[in-house]
């Protein structure tokens, strides 16, 4: 039971990555592709941690939690840069 | 047990798949950058909230590994997701709204973001020797 919702999960952030992308290739303006690519981050930590169940490992847990920071880190960063021209002043 | 375990896994994965799946697919159904703003910070916060939570039960049962630390990844995403919303709506507001389209905020005056020429004026208040 476990193995089929896994691989329903694996498939629906799958196609979630997919919308991000598309979102981010057709994404009208800067803030849009900023935001598909946060989403991005977030998908790619579910599908880590969804490895981590497939696999029984808790190996992925550090490599989900890099991920979290660098995006929240890199999100922040972008859109000071939009905001400000600058991201340190 | 294991299968109290089984069926709230299950469950788990698959409100988190949905939600996962919703907090993207707003970002291709929603015509608006301030709608498309609304589906990820919520949906695919909660979506990667019960994945986590899924194993979170998941290790220990049936994996024989007891770890609590997944549950920082959550509760950090918690954390961060108004800060980027916030973050990206200013950016936004800045890119692609005039402020007078916006409504006025109740303190009266424009919106903060705007620069510092926005801010209410003070009201006046007598000093505490003239009475």
């Amino acid at each position: 039971m476990i193995a089929y919702a896994l691989w329903l999960a694996f498939a629906a952030y799958g196609v979630s990555l997919l919308f991000c992308l598309y979102r981010i290739v057709v994404g009208p303006t800067i803030p849009d592709r900023a935001l598909a690519l946060d989403t991005m981050t977030v998908n790619v930590i579910a599908l880590l941690t969804l490895f981590g169940i497939q696999h029984g490992t808790t190996m992925f847990f550090e490599a989900s939690m890099l991920f979290a920071m660098l995006g929240f880190v890199s999100t922040v960063a972008f859109a000071k840069f939009v905001l400000r021209g600058d991201i340190i002043e | 047990m294991e299968l109290i375990a089984e069926i709230v896994v299950t469950f788990l994965l698959l409100c988190g798949a949905y939600f996962g799946f919703v907090g993207s697919y707003s970002l291709v159904r929603l015509p608006d950058s301030m709608m498309r703003l609304h589906g990820p910070t919520k949906s695919a916060t909660l979506g990667v909230g019960s994945v986590l939570v899924a194993s979170l039960v998941w290790m220990p049962v049936f994996g024989g590994i007891v770890s609590w630390h997944e549950l920082l990844i959550p509760l950090f995403l918690f954390l961060t997701a108004p800060l980027t919303g916030n973050f990206i709506a200013k950016a936004i507001m800045h890119l692609s709204l005039r402020p007078e389209d916006l409504p006025k905020p109740t303190t009266g005056g424009t919106w903060r973001t705007y620069g510092h020429d926005s801010r209410p004026p003070v009201p006046e208040t007598e000093g505490p020797n003239e009475k």
